[in-house]
């Protein structure tokens, strides 16, 4: 059964498309890859997911219920973002942060009680953060306050987690410790998670469909060997590319070809083509 | 994971009860501080036997001068600066501007505009006719400044406080207009209005304020915790469950109140807004629920102390309360700035 159902969505900024006509369904479980190139309308289809935008036209369904007419709240009790980053202007400790997540179930003016903790330590030990709750969140390096942007998002107790960009300022270490997290989450609570990233190749070796956006419309959808080709890659971000098996594990890998990435060019002496 | 780390009611409620303890003794002192002489022994006696001609405790003109001049003054700057301290919080808060103070989006041009035409005019001998005008102005200057400020029913901030700055500048110039105009007497006036002018407290006056101040800062108060989630962000705010678009709307609203309530019956009191909300914030972290009591209560006894200075300096004769605010804040928070980086 569908966890996201999106029917036909439209939406523009101003008299700029940024999607048209776009539908496709989430499936409960499913860990769903969003990639295309910059503009082509990831980062605004995460957000008309979660309501920040409404769209133009068309219908949005989360677990069976249209989100149109959601109260902000009931919404995110269901779906949480993890974001690119978080600057604090202000100071907060990283248990204050993560027990923000807790607001949709306690409204405006309610106290956080006994469960509310229960629910943060949980969080907090499952991203391995309990030692910094009660650190400041500046004094935090940036791989450490994504993990507490995803207890945050946990403390939601939500059906469905998008991460935005979530990784684009982490090193690969916390890059793929990242993901390791949110694939033992998606498959061990069975949430569901739709990640909308540059990164081609870890969209491929985490998740279960990758959907390829050009210009606001679906290119692709299908389990990444169909949609990571090299066809595909051409047409959509017009950069040459090669994509061969990952050895490691039979997944598509893309790796750039331009001129001085292949070895045709002076500064590439070792030969071989670096990867991405 | 310890649970004090999170602010909790019995910490809002230790504190503030820290706090008001703090303003009653503030209160006490400046009571008794004054040219008249008045000595807490007898005041003790006289709440303790009643103020009766000829009894130990005060004379008459003596109990008039504390509950009909001191006593309002006190509360009337208290009540000030809980209301400038308060609105400080919520305007950095919205903003996102840890410069941000009550009088950024153009309250105090809007009310100094409005309160120097009633000065000129001269309808300082009306009841309430200065404050009135103040008002005015300040209430037109703020739907002026949200009305450049809104987009399609969204207020957006970084517009809003460009606006309140332009709107402020373009009051300075009419101020200064009416200034280089006017005459001898009404700039006197003018400029102690500018700065803050505590020496027309009277009770009918306070009852008004707290009416006005209740409904604004019971407002402010409720929205604690959405607060806290517009800090970290307006699109975090959203995600988290909060209506940004709604609770902005009533939150800049309830502060242009508290603000436009506060300048109209005494002037442009600077700092208190600014400093207060910063030195809460750094001594107690940025939880609303814990600063906004805070921040209301800390900020009436600086006010207080404040105003006590002012009338106790030069024997003899009054400085107005913004000089005195501006003198101490800036250093302290000069003070605080360089000693503690969170």
């Amino acid at each position: 059964m569908a966890m996201i159902t999106i029917a036909g969505i439209d939406f523009r900024y101003k008299d700029i498309w940024a999607l048209r006509d776009v539908s496709f369904d989430v499936r409960r479980g499913e860990f769903l890859g969003i990639i295309g190139p910059n503009g082509s309308g990831k980062s605004t289809l995460i957000r008309i997911v979660d309501g920040i935008l409404a769209p133009e036209k068309g219908d949005i369904k989360i677990n069976g219920e249209d989100i149109g007419g959601m109260r902000r709240r009931d919404l995110a009790r269901l779906v949480a973002v993890v974001p690119q980053d978080s600057a604090m202007i202000f100071p907060f400790k990283a248990v204050e942060v993560v027990m923000m997540g807790r607001s949709p179930h306690l409204g405006m003016l309610r106290y956080e009680g006994d469960r509310d903790f229960e629910v943060v330590r949980r969080a907090m030990e499952m991203t391995d953060t309990l030692s910094l709750a009660e650190r400041y969140m500046e004094t935090l390096s940036g791989g450490e306050r994504q993990r507490i942007l995803i207890a945050r998002a946990l403390a939601q107790e939500p059906k469905v987690v998008l991460l935005d960009e979530s990784t684009a300022f982490l090193d690969i270490r916390h890059q793929t410790a990242f993901f390791d997290l949110m694939k033992a989450l998606n498959e061990e609570k069975g949430l569901t998670v739709v990640a909308a990233t540059h990164d081609i190749n870890l969209a491929a070796a985490y998740c279960n469909r990758i959907m390829l956006l050009r210009n606001g419309h679906i290119h692709s959808l299908g389990v990444p060997g169909d949609v990571i080709t090299e066809t595909n890659i051409r047409a959509v971000y017009e950069t040459d590319v090669l994509v061969d098996d990952n050895p490691l594990n039979g997944l598509p890998r893309v790796t750039l070809m331009s001129a001085n990435l292949s070895g045709r060019g002076s500064r590439s002496k070792a030969g071989a083509a670096p990867q991405l | 994971m310890k649970r004090s780390v999170v602010t909790s009611p019995s910490r809002i409620i230790r504190i503030s009860a820290v706090l008001l303890i703090a303003f009653a003794v503030v209160a006490a002192v400046s009571a008794l501080t004054g040219p008249a002489g008045i000595g807490i022994g007898r005041v003790l006696k006289g709440l303790a036997f009643g103020w009766r001609e000829g009894s130990p405790a005060l004379e008459p003109f003596e109990k008039t001068i504390l509950v009909s001049v001191r006593l309002p003054r006190i509360i009337f700057a208290g009540i000030v600066g809980a209301a400038l301290s308060t609105a400080g919080v919520v305007f950095q808060a919205l903003l996102r501007n840890p410069l941000a103070d009550p009088y950024i989006l153009g309250v105090s041009g809007g009310s100094a505009v409005g309160a120097i035409m009633g000065i000129i005019i001269g309808v300082g001998c009306i009841p309430f006719g200065i404050p009135a005008l103040a008002f005015l102005g300040a209430v037109l200057t703020v739907a002026l400044v949200f009305m450049i400020g809104s987009r399609d029913g969204r207020l957006d901030s970084n517009t809003l406080l460009l606006a309140g700055v332009i709107v402020n500048a373009f009051f300075s110039a009419v101020i200064m207009f009416f200034i280089s105009t006017g005459s001898n007497a009404d700039l006197h006036n003018i400029a102690f209005w500018m700065m803050g002018d505590m020496s027309l407290a009277d009770w009918d006056k306070i009852v008004l304020m707290i009416f006005l101040l209740a409904v604004g800062t019971g407002i402010v108060c409720c929205c604690a915790r959405p607060l806290n989630l517009i800090v970290a962000g307006e699109e975090t705010a959203m995600q988290l469950g909060v209506d940004v678009r709604k609770i902005k709307i009533v939150l800049f609203f309830a502060g242009s109140l508290v603000t436009a309530v506060a300048v109209s019956f005494t002037g442009i009191i600077g700092f208190v807004g600014l400093v207060i909300p910063h030195m809460m914030r750094m001594m107690l972290g940025t939880d609303h629920r814990l600063l906004l009591p805070a921040s209301f209560l800390f900020g009436a006894s600086f006010l207080v102390i404040a105003d006590t200075v002012a009338r106790a300096v030069f024997p003899g004769m009054e400085l107005p309360v913004g000089v005195i605010t501006a003198l101490c804040g800036a250093p302290y928070f000069i003070y605080l700035l360089r000693t503690r980086s969170a």
